[in-house]
């Protein structure tokens, strides 16, 4: 016999999915979530929140997540990533923290899935050939071998005899855990496939189909006829089982956590592409702008947070990032949107020109240094062009939870708006702002960013002027520091690197030497110290070091004010020192 | 002396603890009660002065177990009991009521209880529109600290936006929290009262084991509330307990796990971890994976 863990079982019938349920199921011990997202996906998970264990059964499933019913922590549909820790809003969550899946296929009307199971779920011709009809699924308290004994003196009667009670039986083996019955009598003869799950090592389902649908008009009487038979041989399996010694339960291991996770998350090491993505789609969603989206090569992709973005480093050697669109859940592609610029220096004139359908890419993981807060109770979003892309998967997130939002999109023109599909679903929440003068645009934000609140965020994302005017309208307007968010598209502040100064590296406790020319990141680099980066211009946050000593010539355009006056943290590929030395946490 | 008998729990930590049975004016000098403590059936009666008296159900000389009457209930040990149960110095103040909110039998272990009772995270998930309420979900940072003489574990400057923290609540309140775990399986909690500015409200659990993964918990106030009727107290308290229940009876494992890898922390749940390291550091083998 097999070990019952490389092998395929049923853990649920497909009408034990309807929309938005979670179903508890076990299979060899092990207690298993089961549910159907939007896109018809279907997840098999462990049914523990990896933060303190609760069942996920028990928690929420909007189509596109999976909510824990303790704290509200979020999985991603496909991943099972963390995308949300609302006791945290304000970060973005490791995005390493991912249930533990098992693979799931539908097939007969009920999912199959398995501990470790090699290929596919088994190919029944019978069911194949016919017209299959899934019967009532009958839990039964007794081993999957005592039942497969009981299941193998079965007796029913074929469609059309019903009535009758001595159909000829007829057995055919289908491997270690299933069976076929043909009942044959009175010029009638129907055949009813069982798989018995075993759920653990006293317990078992019986799953059974016919080969054959009946007549609408027949079928009450024949899931009443198989219940009723079932339910006789289910007594009978029952007794059988308490004549013997009651076997040992089934173990399931569950994982540990990663040993990151088990304390704080561990810094990203370096601007790394290891993902390969091949682009699935390309096509132009807007005047000069270029939609794709990017499929896996090889395992699932990471899971990503609104806000997100990616590196995607170009055939050409350069390297550029884009944000992920994509709402919560959304996890089977990547979709970004390039714009064409008119002075590329070949970025996006690459992905616009030379990249096709079909090509294979590398990216780095998702980072987010733009998290959106799920706790306002007004979120302002402000999109220019382009800027449009990290909104886009933040409104997707924020539109099932019933959070209060609005979306102005500025744009030149009508055909310059990206991303018609996703704009639709939004409705009302979206303002569009058309052809504006630097002047009417002004004036439409100070009308936007009126009657600022308790608990109210704005998110502002877009050409550099667009953004500064945005910020310093919000200030006006009494937004505090602390809730107005923002990502640059680039830093077009003249990079002054004619310093030079020392940095102490407090936990290793070495002192080296920034030269002018040379930015902190390299001089890190050099030294053996993994840094992570993205941009390397100063808008994207993801080389960010904590500061502990030391006056900082800020540079980059990701901190705000009250985060540059804080002086505790750095942006290090632009920023640089006007004290001799910084002394800082790493 | 202490009778040596074979016990199901062989954790000498955990018998050496005063753990509480039930509240005294359940017990009476007319019939013997009986009751589960770590696994062992206890008979239980008034004594003819009104004094508890309790023994094991299988000791035919039904020697007497050290007993103790505290905060309204009556503690009993299995082992070798401490001198005196922690200190709760409120229930001595004239103007606070003490009241016995009521008995609510889990079936998870103590120290599952203990945490769930630590957290804040949960309030807006589990105890909605009344401890908590979306999207006010941020646990703000606080400190932990071990008190050096008592060594009891504090959380403190712990805040929470609370739609009704109590019953003298008419709207939401930013509460301050203190948390105090002074016994691996009881814990204390001080809150904001509306009522009084400096001082607070004490509530606390108190949880007796019955076996390593079954408890039956009691709930004990010791509050500045003058005007709420018992009825209307213990109502609002078994509501909350009564929401945290069901969530408690869906954790695996129902025992708590010490091994850091076994769960995944968050900044939240830094009371939880120094409860984690505490019960590690004292020893404790029974309602806890210890870690490997």
């Amino acid at each position: 016999m097999s070990d019952p863990r490389s092998l395929w079982h049923p853990v649920a019938t497909s009408i034990d999915l309807p929309q938005h349920h979670i179903f508890h199921g076990q299979l060899l011990g092990r207690e298993v979530a089961v549910w159907r997202a939007d896109d018809d996906f279907v997840n098999v998970w462990e049914n523990r929140c990896l933060h303190r264990g609760v069942r996920l059964s028990i928690g929420t499933n909007d189509g596109n997540e999976l909510t824990c019913r303790y704290h509200g922590w979020r999985y991603a549909n496909r991943s099972a990533g963390c995308t949300y820790i609302p006791a945290h809003p304000a970060d973005a969550p490791a995005r390493t923290i991912c249930n533990r899946t098992f693979p799931a296929v539908e097939r007969y009307g009920l999912v199959w899935s398995g501990e470790d199971p090699v290929g596919e779920p088994p190919l029944v011709p019978m069911l194949d050939d016919g017209t299959p009809f899934t019967l009532r699924s009958l839990p039964v308290n007794a081993s999957a071998e005592i039942v497969l004994a009981q299941l193998r003196d079965h007796r029913f009667q074929p469609v059309g005899a019903l009535d009758g009670d001595h159909a000829a039986m007829a057995v055919t083996e289908l491997g270690d855990f299933a069976l076929a019955l043909t009942a044959t009598g009175a010029n009638y003869h129907s055949t009813a496939v069982f798989f018995v799950q075993p759920v653990d090592s006293d317990r078992s389902v019986i799953r059974a189909v016919l080969t054959d649908t009946p007549a609408d008009s027949e079928q009450i009487a024949v899931l009443r006829h198989h219940a009723t038979r079932l339910g006789q041989l289910v007594a009978l399996a029952e007794t059988a089982a308490t004549d013997q010694p009651a076997p040992e339960p089934m173990v399931a291991t569950i994982d540990q956590v990663s040993l990151a996770l088990s304390v704080m998350p561990e810094r990203e090491t370096n601007r790394s592409a290891p993902l390969r993505v091949q682009v699935a789609r390309k096509w132009e969603t807007a005047h000069d702008i270029m939609a794709f989206e990017l499929v896996s090569t090889g395992n699932p992709l990471p899971t990503f947070q609104p806000g997100a973005h990616i590196d995607v480093h170009l055939p050409n050697g350069l390297v550029r990032q884009y944000s992920i669109t994509n709402g919560p859940g959304d996890t089977a592609c990547y979709r970004i949107g390039v714009k064409l610029e008119a002075e590329s220096t070949g970025g996006s004139q690459a992905l616009h020109d030379t990249v096709n359908e079909g090509d294979v890419l590398a990216i780095s993981e998702p980072r987010n240094n733009f998290p959106l807060r799920r706790d306002a109770l007004r979120t302002v979003f402000i999109a220019g062009g382009i800027g449009v892309t990290p909104m886009l998967a933040m409104t997707q997130a924020l539109q099932p939870m019933g959070l209060a939002f609005e979306l102005h999109y500025f744009a030149q023109a009508e055909e310059h708006l990206a991303f018609d599909e996703i704009r639709s679903t939004l409705g009302d929440y979206v303002t569009v702002h058309l052809g504006l003068s630097p002047g009417e645009t002004s004036a439409e934000l100070t009308r936007v960013l009126q009657g600022y609140d308790h608990a109210n965020q704005a998110y502002i994302c877009g050409p550099g002027p667009m953004l500064e005017a945005a910020r310093t309208i919000a200030a006006e307007a009494g937004w505090p520091d602390q809730a107005v968010h923002f990502e640059y598209f680039k830093n077009t502040t003249e990079i002054d690197d004619s310093s030079s100064f020392e940095i102490a590296l407090a936990r290793s406790a070495v002192t080296l030497q920034v030269p002018s020319g040379t930015t902190i990141l390299e001089v890190l680099r050099d030294h053996g110290v993994a840094m992570p980066s993205s941009c390397e211009q100063g808008a994207c946050g993801t080389c960010v070091v904590p500061v502990i000593e030391g006056d900082i010539d800020h540079q980059d355009v990701h901190l705000k004010q009250t985060e540059r006056d804080a002086g505790d943290q750095i942006m290090t590929c632009v920023s640089r020192a006007t004290s001799d030395r910084l002394v800082l946490d790493i | 002396m202490t009778p040596t008998v074979a016990t199901t729990c062989a954790d000498p930590v955990i018998l050496d603890q005063w753990h509480p049975l039930l509240p005294l004016d359940e017990m009476t000098a007319d019939n013997v009660g009986h009751t589960i403590l770590l696994g062992e059936q206890l008979s239980y009666q008034l004594d003819t002065d009104g004094a508890p008296v309790v023994w094991l159900a299988a000791d035919a000389d039904a020697t007497a177990l050290p007993v103790l009457v505290e905060y309204l209930y009556v503690w009993v040990c299995l082992g070798s009991p401490p001198e005196a149960l922690f200190a709760i110095p409120e229930f001595a103040e004239p103007d606070r009521r003490n009241i016995h909110a009521g008995t609510i039998g889990v079936h998870v272990s103590a120290p599952r209880a203990i945490e769930n009772f630590l957290d804040m995270g949960h309030f807006p998930y589990v105890h909605t529109d009344v401890l908590g309420a979306e999207p006010h979900t941020e646990v703000a940072e606080y400190d932990v600290h071990i008190d050096p003489d008592t060594n009891d574990v504090w959380a403190t400057e712990c805040v929470f936006y609370q739609p009704r923290a109590a019953t003298t609540s008419t709207e939401g309140q930013m509460s301050d929290y203190l948390y105090r775990v002074p016994h691996p399986y009881c814990v204390i909690l001080y809150k904001t009262t509306p009522l009084a500015a400096e001082r607070m409200d004490v509530i606390a659990l108190f949880c007796r084991p019955i076996a390593e993964d079954r408890i039956e918990a009691h709930m004990f106030l010791c509050l500045l509330d003058p005007d709420n009727s018992e009825t209307v107290i213990r109502k609002f308290q078994q509501t909350i307990f009564g929401q945290d229940k069901p969530i408690l009876e869906n954790q695996y494992p129902k025992l708590l796990p010490l091994d850091p890898r076994a769960e995944t922390p968050i900044r939240a749940d830094k009371v939880a971890i120094a409860y984690r390291r505490w019960l590690s550091d004292l020893g404790v083998t029974y309602g806890v994976i210890p870690a490997a």
